[in-house]
């Protein structure tokens, strides 16, 4: 139990030994993924076969990360996707905040629930709900008016709008929550000492929010970056990044896959290294 | 709050602002959630009679209750995901009482943050890792061979204990989290003065412990739940051909054979089950939606 009770030292060294090997369960998948990534074989499985960065920098018969041209087109990809959400989802989100900490309307604790919603649908739900209802719209826009809207049609717009309808909800809760805590009579005082309701908003309500911007936009950033689930469903002819991958590891995967992921793991903590350094500010 | 704020605003004006704040909200939930949803509901209840003309009709569902391999998958679906969660819960927990009540100081934040990192990496990442761990040719039945527990390497993928493990993995963060928030919030003195009146392990836990986290277990065990049965990418890369995921089903309906009558059919089902299973968890243990979200 705690350490201020007696405990046998069997116990503590089953608590310590069932610890470590949860450690060990986190971290063995992505350790052998780093390390299959310099093996010197066709195939990221064992034996070592010695130090290669080949599939980093290779070109010839080993097509390297930097060489790999569909790879770094579908990084690139889900970069440009994650950007748009991440601008929607911050955007929309301080509104959402604004009006759930701050107005007052009828119905508003049930648009809040509403809210929370997206959150406990199924991605691939969300993903042919929001595609079936857009082909709709589509379809309805040729018939009305004789155009043709290509973007209702599977491709990145949808996968914006699909990953947007979820993620915004995480993004309003993380801003709500700061705003909640903020002190209206700072707001008073900026206006006593003049400041027009913009200037006070701009000088003081939003300098308090920004570890909160920052952390949604963070967290945004990376759901995005990280989602499969909506986006399989709405991808058109250039797929992102985790769907591509997924379409590889099918067909059985060149260690190409292991250097690029390589590259995500450090990414992911080196954002990771950037929220933490903020303590408690994303609220996740 | 509002009547100080909103008294500098004349009655119009405190009108636009907050039909501008309303604007985007509605926007996002009508036409992102709300509506699609209408129109799978429609979709999932309507058979083509002659092309462009459509019907009212309970087919989708019916042939879902025909069909022995929709319902199975159905079934089997909730089974696992219902076990995954279990699963999760009782590897989660010692590990977050460890780092909620026996580590102290720097080294509660460090294990904490060590338990978060592998969650910033994709899931297909994590995948990727556990598929070469797990494979014919990968390591850990290269490791039986080489010590003599198995005479050829074993397929380990492509298995049900499979696609639980790679379950359990990938949940594990959103069980960890809210399971040592809820601990942490239990005072110590409660579990030394259980202890002096004569408790034992097990009726502290069960007595103090448990009901002290309800909250936190519930929160996790619902996230859990929901994030495992709207899985794909873990059932279907570890599991194989046999993963028989209710998600692939409705993959499979909606994109590969372009019916989406029955693709949303099964969709709302499975929203059905999740939604069903969510609300009997919050009953049971007499809690708030919106607590629940915001604590996971």
């Amino acid at each position: 139990m705690i350490p201020s009770l007696p405990r046998s030292s069997l116990q503590r060294y089953t608590t310590a030994g069932f610890v470590a090997a949860f450690f060990v369960f986190l971290f063995v998948p992505l350790l052998v993924v780093a390390v299959f990534a310099f093996n010197n074989a066709n195939y990221p499985a064992p034996p070592w076969r010695g130090f290669t960065l080949d599939w980093f920098f290779g070109g010839g018969a080993r097509v390297g990360l930097f060489a790999d041209v569909p790879l770094l087109k579908s990084v690139w990809t889900s970069v440009v996707v994650a950007a748009w959400v991440t601008l929607l989802s911050v955007a929309v989100g301080t509104a959402n905040a604004f009006l759930l900490e701050r107005a007052q309307f009828r119905g508003k604790s049930a648009l809040s629930l509403l809210m929370l919603a997206p959150l406990v649908i199924p991605g691939v739900i969300l993903g042919i709900s929001i595609l079936a209802f857009a082909s709709r719209l589509a379809q309805f826009a040729g018939d009305m008016w004789d155009v043709e809207l290509d973007f209702l049609r599977p491709g990145l717009p949808l996968v914006v709008a699909g990953q947007f309808a979820y993620i915004v909800s995480i993004a309003t809760l993380t801003i709500a929550a700061r705003l909640k805590r903020f002190d209206v009579t700072l707001e008073e005082a900026a206006f006593n000492l003049g400041a027009s309701r913009s200037g006070a908003f701009w000088t003081v309500t939003l300098p308090y929010l920004k570890p909160a911007l920052i952390g949604a936009a963070a967290i945004s950033f990376l759901m995005s970056f990280e989602n499969f689930n909506t986006t399989l469903m709405l991808v058109g002819s250039d797929p992102p990044l985790t769907v591509m991958m997924y379409g590889r590891m099918r067909e059985g995967a060149s260690p190409v896959l292991n250097a690029v992921s390589l590259f995500l793991m450090v990414a992911s903590a080196l954002i990771a290294l950037v929220l933490l350094r903020r303590p408690r500010a994303s609220g996740a | 709050m509002r009547a100080e704020t909103g008294a500098r605003l004349d009655a119009p004006r405190a009108r636009l602002a907050l039909l501008l704040l309303l604007a985007p909200a509605v926007v996002w939930l009508a036409g992102l959630i709300v509506l699609p949803h209408l129109e799978l509901a429609v979709l999932s209840l309507r058979a083509r009679v002659t092309p462009g003309v459509y019907e009212f009709s309970f087919n989708q569902y019916r042939t879902f209750v025909d069909e022995p391999l929709y319902w199975h998958t159905f079934v089997r679906t909730a089974g696992i995901s219902i076990l995954a969660t279990a699963s999760t819960l009782l590897i989660a927990f010692p590990a977050a009482w460890y780092i909620a009540k026996i580590v102290r100081g720097r080294a509660q934040s460090v294990l904490l943050v060590l338990c978060l990192i592998p969650f910033w990496v994709s899931e297909t990442v994590r995948t990727l890792g556990w598929m070469i761990l797990l494979r014919e040719s990968g390591v850990l039945p290269r490791l039986l061979v080489d010590l003599g527990i198995t005479a050829v390497p074993v397929e380990m993928l492509y298995h049900d204990a499979t696609i639980l493990v790679g379950l359990v993995y990938t949940s594990m963060l959103f069980m960890v989290v809210p399971l040592v928030s809820a601990l942490e919030s239990l005072d110590d003195s409660l579990i030394e003065a259980a202890y002096d009146l004569g408790g034992n392990g097990w009726s502290i836990l069960w007595n103090i412990v448990v009901p002290h986290a309800a909250p936190g277990i519930v929160a996790g065990s619902i996230v859990v739940f929901m994030l495992t049965i709207g899985n794909y990418l873990t059932p279907t890369l570890l599991g194989g051909k046999n993963s028989l995921w209710f998600t692939e089903q409705i993959y499979t309906q909606f994109i590969t054979r372009f019916n989406w009558e029955q693709g949303a059919a099964f969709g709302f089902l499975l929203l059905i089950l999740s939604t069903a299973i969510v609300w009997v968890g919050l009953k049971l243990t007499r809690q708030s939606f919106g607590d629940v979200m915001r604590r996971a």
